[in-house]
């Protein structure tokens, strides 16, 4: 592969559980609630994904990812949505929760440095005749099956949420909810299953990290990728398509620095890696363009 | 000197930290601005107080530690600002702004150890250490209790005071409680006030970092801080945003988190366990708040 085309597989890899958690999350905050706790659906998905990969099946990995990232988005759910407690305050505490519980049961379930362990990871599967493309060709499509998937994924949520009753449902929701509850919508109830979506999605991602990617378990292996997907939601504008590139750009900045170093440049990678958030903030300053959050977003005076 | 002295004071340099950005964000709280860029705030204060420190080289001896800690609440303040105008001129969610903010710092901090800051020697991904003038006095000697303990305390004491007996601690409750009813009723320029609540935040979350490359790790790297500044918001609101409460539950945390590493060390506890009963804390008061049919926030915004 040319220099440009692993850069361009670089970025394809580290946006792919990025755009995932973002995914997900950008259908959470269409409906009005921020779930700052996603990096704790996260670091679970990623404890579920190693524990359920080690049954031997990386789709059953999968499985327990998805699991685990909606028991953490259950819990925040429970008390955010159910028992109205402020969102901000309870996403923080899902993510200590998240992080803290992983560490201490791979602490007491693998000893403390669960060294040795191996997992059976997904390989590259290259599709035929698009791999062939040149340049975006082998980035693009000769990537792990979950990469696929999320290929899938992008559009129909997209499709869903523009073209449907339900879409609309959810959309309706996160301007104003108490219109919604007026005119006949259970709002609290797209909000429970919207945040139960996300977990999901949040929990793939962390399955990402361990079952196509690392291949073991690390404590903290999320790294803020919770975080850095709110920040895409917002970059995207809160637009399932607009989402799918921010998390391209996002996966550039980080690959770029190691395109840098091969290329034998040393300039300062990390305002490459800053880039992303100095972006976001002028896109919601609307210097680059418009961007507007949903109505009702993190609010729990509108939240009924 | 004893085993036991020393994990007190430990537990005290800990809290130090922990209670001056828990006042950051209580201060924020209760002035109805979403400050969760405490981190951000404090990171930007370590920078501008080694970036002092450094540059002071002795020259002015003991005053440099001074400088140091007024230059951490300059940056933190002006790394509040653009939060500040983020929201006031484009009506940016101050929630996002501050969050992006963070991950900022984080990088600056990293380009800094690595480049213009980093030691002579081009080794490390740190800054050099500092020299004895530069580092705050300790509080008890031969342990690592410094005198940034007692500013904590000075500084949660001082909010106290601005809170409950000075007029413009009464604009901050008003702004928080209800803006709009603050303008019309109270003839409250908001906008001003939430200006200062935004500076006075960043400032307080600067020192906390200027106290922490001053008093305990006397250079900057990465990694400085292990989220102080979002565990300061579990500091804050456990007190239930009451400048005293938050000594109390910063040593609390204190002593939860190097009580933990202890357990590590002695009986195999896993230290992660910290954040576990962290995090059941903060769920266990959001809870509680919430039954009442109080939202926190508003709670001690009312009272």
């Amino acid at each position: 592969m040319s220099a440009v085309e692993t850069f361009l597989e670089g970025t394809v890899r580290t946006a792919t559980p990025l755009a995932f958690a973002a995914l997900g999350e950008t259908v959470v905050e269409r409906s009005g609630v921020i779930n700052i706790g996603l990096e704790g659906a996260i670091i679970a998905g990623a404890f579920g994904g190693f524990v359920a990969a080690g049954y031997g099946s990386t789709w059953l990995g999968f499985a327990g990812a998805m699991l685990a990232g909606i028991a953490m988005a259950a819990v925040f759910a429970c008390f955010a949505i159910h028992v109205r407690a402020d969102q901000i305050i309870t996403g923080t505490a899902i993510s200590l929760l998240g992080l803290g519980v992983t560490a201490t049961l791979y602490r007491q379930l693998y000893g403390a440095t669960g060294a040795g362990l191996s997992i059976p990871t997904m390989g590259i599967s290259e599709l035929p005749l698009l791999s062939s493309i040149p340049v975006i060709g082998r980035p693009l499509f000769a990537q792990p099956s979950i990469t696929y998937v999320l290929y899938l994924i992008i559009p129909a949520v997209w499709w869903w949420m523009y073209h449907t009753h339900a879409g609309l449902g959810l959309r309706a929701t996160g301007e104003d909810p108490r219109a919604v509850v007026v005119a006949g919508v259970a709002a609290k109830r797209i909000q429970v299953l919207s945040v139960l979506f996300g977990g999901a999605l949040g929990g793939i991602a962390g399955g990402v990290l361990v079952i196509a990617q690392a291949g073991s378990f690390a404590e903290g292996m999320s790294a803020g990728r919770g975080f850095i997907a709110i920040a895409i939601v917002v970059l995207g504008r809160w637009h399932p398509l607009g989402v799918a590139a921010a998390a391209l750009i996002f996966g550039a900045a980080s690959a770029l620095q190691y395109f840098f170093q091969a290329l034998g440049w040393s300039l300062p990678y990390q305002a490459f890696l800053a880039l992303p958030y100095v972006l976001t903030l002028l896109g919601l300053a609307g210097i680059a363009g418009k961007a507007v959050a949903p109505a009702s977003l993190g609010r729990w005076q509108d939240q009924r | 000197m004893n085993a036991e002295l020393a994990l007190v004071a430990d537990a005290l340099v800990r809290a130090t930290p922990l209670i001056i950005a828990g006042l950051a964000v209580a201060f924020a709280f209760r002035g109805g601005v979403f400050n969760i860029g405490a981190e951000g705030q404090l990171l930007v204060g370590a920078i501008a107080a080694t970036a002092v420190t450094l540059a002071s080289s002795g020259s002015i001896g003991r005053f440099s530690v001074v400088l140091a800690v007024v230059a951490g609440a300059l940056a933190g303040a002006a790394w509040a600002w653009i939060a500040a105008e983020l929201k006031r001129r484009f009506h940016v969610l101050e929630i996002i702004s501050t969050i992006m903010l963070n991950f900022i710092a984080i990088h600056l901090v990293s380009f800094l150890v690595r480049g213009p800051l980093q030691e002579p020697a081009r080794i490390y991904p740190q800054t050099e250490t500092f020299i004895k003038s530069g580092r705050l006095p300790l509080l008890v000697p031969g342990t690592r209790l410094h005198l940034g303990f007692a500013l904590a305390i000075l500084l949660a004491v001082t909010l106290a005071w601005v809170f409950n007996h000075t007029a413009f601690g009464f604009r901050v409750r008003a702004t928080g409680a209800s803006p709009a009813a603050a303008r019309i009723a109270g003839l409250i320029d908001t906008d001003k006030t939430s200006l200062a609540v935004f500076l006075i935040s960043g400032a307080l979350a600067g020192i906390a970092g200027s106290v922490e490359v001053s008093g305990v790790t006397f250079a900057l790297y990465e990694n400085l801080s292990p989220g102080y500044g979002y565990t300061a918001i579990a500091v804050a609101l456990i007190a239930g945003l009451n400048p005293i409460g938050i000594i109390a539950s910063g040593i609390f945390f204190g002593i939860l988190e190097t009580g933990a590493s202890a357990l590590q060390r002695e009986f195999a506890v896993p230290s992660s366990l910290a954040s576990v009963v962290e995090a059941a804390l903060i769920i266990g008061a959001l809870t509680i708040a919430a039954v009442r049919g109080r939202h926190p926030i508003a709670r001690v915004a009312e009272s």
